[in-house]
């Protein structure tokens, strides 16, 4: 059991967890994720790690409610528990001094580049952020993302905050002002990196994408992960999760992520239903500890 | 007389041992069990198990033995059977094997102890398998376990894996007076005893009760913890202070076959189809939140001729498979799933198409698969594994529709712990280096065996190296000589 040490929300949907985990916390570098399991029939499901703190044994993830499990989870409070966490599974991002490095996170995925950014900060590198959500509300980690960036550049869908637009307005704005960049990262929904890996592919400029299939164990047993890098078979838990984003087949990707769409859309809506049908208990099978 | 046969407590003479027939093994029917996840075999008797028992021949030198990976003491054990001593003869196979519920019922027999058995040359061989997974099961009923009671020696041993191998390392080292933790990278303790063997071949509830039992005698167990990534093998040798290590991790990562269409949805590998249905119960979804697309009516094949092979398609189809295929490159004869399992995936209605091989999956167009495009084979010389090669057959191409194929072509070696653990010497194929008779590795203290040294091989192979690891580890720990 892994005890829930503090739980917010940055945004609507959007959760942060503080889990007390000794091992993990010791061991994570930027760019590596955990698998978790909330409760016994759960689903395992990979979460990219935040943050951690060695110190007080903590890591830190940050979760957007999409499916059964991650509602579940965002139910979650401080003081309760997940059942099992696994980590930190996945090679570390490549931290050393490349000069100017774009750092692209949109949605959920700025939690996820946020501790790259830092550590390419850290490392001596001119670190330019670019940050996507679709309006205000879903704008998360701005105050930190500054604070490990040279420059921070903010876009939002509907214009709500910031510039309305894409991050790769802001990214062909870069390019197009003639700003020599070494790298960019882009972690975020796959419509995204693959209009990112496009954009740069052109420019010659070396993009590396964070890739989120579906996982079972996360130590390469499976093979469920399998992603298309330059035509050949790579298991993105123990051979990624960063790959070279113009090596990446996106196609095969989105693809194979619908496999269970079926699936998915039947359990949230019978989550929803259980959630919606109950009087102040949950009807769920409850996961440990969990809050009505 | 022989003389044997004097000191025998078997009341048949050897000459009328022969007459008696090997005994069936009861099993629920193919029709019924085609269709549900209960285990196949039922088990013996205790009347049938002493019948059985009476055909032992009690060679002077048994050859059985000398042919068992772990070394157990058939013929001893045998006779306590006989004799209706039921829990001595538990205690005598435990004396060299610490899972005899799980060996009696997955060990390959006929290669090994039956295969070498007297009675052979003449008529059927003693059912060893079905009388040790006997005795395992009485004793289990009966509940009685014998807990070591040995001086602690103070030594600390880390187990690296909960699979054949590391719970044979712990089992053993626990009755040395040793401290032993076995860490595991799932949820669950067991490794392929959970996540590969099926529920109808292996139910998982002897696997946790064996598991127990482990515990009752002191084995610590931590899951969630991926050796490597989580913790390395040197901070469990300088900062937790294990004095010895055991690195039993298993077959590791999934070959596939690299052929066009690989990706399509449908197209699985053996170990993540046996990983949702056996791990994750996703064939109980929506109980259980893992997904697996649903078989029901689906034409389902499994490429490969393993026992993971046969363990995939027979799952298909009690999920409900309309059509389950076995696609092999080549024919019976080279075939390495067991006999038995053969025998019983082909009374099930399994369609083996052998000396065939896919050679594209083909799609929808929007990602899922639609079929196989296949080859017929024909044998042709013998290749590096002594096995005629198959060759395709020129024009004899054809498509095999499908809504699900698995992939069951073998493993490589997972190579998490062997790049985190530096002066660890790898072969070839990035399996760890390690004696094969002290599984010492290259690394003083740090001791390998089971699949990550061989590559895919057997449960009781896993065992049998568990257990010379275990004796040159205790040897290591007593005399501190490397």
């Amino acid at each position: 059991m892994f005890k829930i040490i503090h739980a917010e929300f940055l945004a609507p949907g959007i959760k942060r967890f503080v889990i007390e985990a000794p091992r993990i916390a010791r061991k994570q570098k930027p760019g590596q994720f955990v698998i978790l399991r909330i409760y016994e029939e759960g689903e395992r499901i990979p979460v990219t790690i935040e943050n951690s703190d060695p110190e007080r044994s903590t890591i830190s993830i940050v979760v957007q409610a999409a499916g059964k499990t991650t509602h579940l989870l965002n139910s979650l409070e401080t003081g309760d528990a997940i059942l099992d966490v696994v980590g930190p599974l996945g090679k570390p991002s490549e931290i050393r001094k490349y000069g100017t490095v774009v750092v692209v996170g949109g949605g959920v995925g700025t939690a996820m580049a946020y501790p790259t950014a830092a550590a390419l900060k850290q490392a001596g590198n001119r670190v330019l952020s670019i940050v996507g959500a679709r309006n205000q509300e879903l704008v998360i980690l701005e105050k930190e993302m500054r604070a490990v960036s040279d420059a921070v550049m903010i876009t939002t869908d509907d214009g709500s905050y910031a510039d309305k637009g894409f991050v790769t307005d802001k990214l062909r704005q870069l390019i197009e002002n003639g700003t020599r960049i070494d790298l960019v990262i882009a972690v975020g929904p796959i419509v995204m990196m693959k209009a990112v890996a496009e954009m740069t592919r052109k420019e010659n400029i070396h993009t590396v994408v964070s890739l989120n299939p579906i996982m079972i164990d996360g130590t390469g047993m499976c093979g469920g992960c399998r992603v298309l890098i330059d035509g050949k078979s790579e298991f993105a838990c123990v051979d990624g999760p960063e790959f070279d984003a113009h090596k990446v087949d996106f196609s095969v990707l989105v693809q194979r992520n619908t496999m269970y769409r079926d699936a998915e859309q039947r359990s949230l809506a019978e989550y929803r239903h259980s959630k919606s049908a109950e009087a102040g208990k949950c009807a769920v099978t409850a996961p440990q500890g969990a809050q009505a | 007389m022989s003389p044997t046969a004097t000191k025998s407590k078997n009341p048949v003479s050897p000459k009328d041992r022969m007459k008696i027939p090997r005994q069936l093994m009861p099993e629920q029917p193919a029709e019924e069990r085609a269709h549900n996840f209960e285990e196949v075999n039922l088990g013996y008797s205790a009347e049938l198990a002493q019948q059985e028992a009476k055909r032992c021949l009690e060679c002077a030198k048994p050859t059985c033995t000398d042919n068992c990976p772990v070394g157990i003491d058939v013929k001893k054990f045998v006779e306590l059977i006989v004799a209706g001593d039921f829990l001595g003869a538990a205690a005598k196979i435990r004396e060299a094997n610490v899972l005899p519920a799980i060996t009696g019922r997955v060990c390959p027999q006929e290669d090994q102890c039956e295969g070498k058995c007297l009675l052979s040359k003449k008529v059927k061989p003693l059912g060893i398998g079905y009388l040790e997974r006997f005795v395992a099961d009485y004793e289990q009923k009966m509940g009685i376990h014998v807990v070591p009671n040995v001086a602690p020696t103070g030594k600390r041993v880390a187990v690296v894996g909960s699979g054949p191998s590391g719970l044979t390392v712990a089992g053993d080292l626990i009755q040395k007076g040793h401290k032993v933790r076995v860490f595991e990278a799932l949820h669950e303790i067991g490794g392929v005893l959970v996540y590969g063997i099926p529920e109808f071949r292996l139910p998982k509830q002897i696997v946790r009760e064996q598991i127990d039992y482990m515990r009752e005698m002191g084995v610590e167990f931590e899951t969630d913890v991926v050796v490597g990534r989580t913790v390395t093998i040197d901070e469990l040798l300088e900062e937790e202070g294990y004095d010895a290590v055991f690195i039993g991790t298993g077959a590791g990562l999934p070959q596939f076959l690299n052929i066009a269409g690989e990706h399509l949805n449908g197209v699985y590998s053996a170990n993540e189809f046996l990983t949702r249905i056996n791990l994750m119960k996703a064939y109980k979804f929506p109980v259980y939140d893992e997904p697996m697309l649903d078989l029901k009516g689906r034409d389902v094949a499994v490429i490969g001729g393993g026992n993971t092979a046969l363990d995939a398609i027979r799952s298909a189809l009690r999920l409900g498979a309309r059509k389950a295929y076995v696609i092999y490159r080549r024919s019976d004869a080279e075939m390495p799933a067991r006999a038995e399992e053969v025998h019983h995936a082909r009374q099930e209605g399994i369609d083996f198409q052998m000396l065939t091989a896919p050679i594209e999956f083909l799609s929808d167009g929007k990602g899922w698969l639609t079929a196989a495009r296949c080859v017929r084979m024909e044998l042709g010389e013998p290749d590096a594994s002594g096995r005629r090669r198959p060759v395709p057959i020129q024009g004899s191409e054809f498509d095999l529709p499908l809504s699900v194929a698995v992939i069951a072509i073998g493993t490589s070696a997972n190579p998490i712990v062997q790049s985190t653990t530096p002066g660890l010497v790898t072969n070839r194929k990035g399996y760890i280096q390690a004696s094969e008779e002290t599984q010492r590795t290259t690394r003083k203290g740090v001791f390998a065996g089971g699949d990550i040294v061989t590559g895919s091989a057997t449960v009781i192979l896993a065992m049998g190296a568990g257990r010379r690891a275990a004796n040159s580890i205790h040897e290591y720990l007593t005399t501190g000589a490397w």
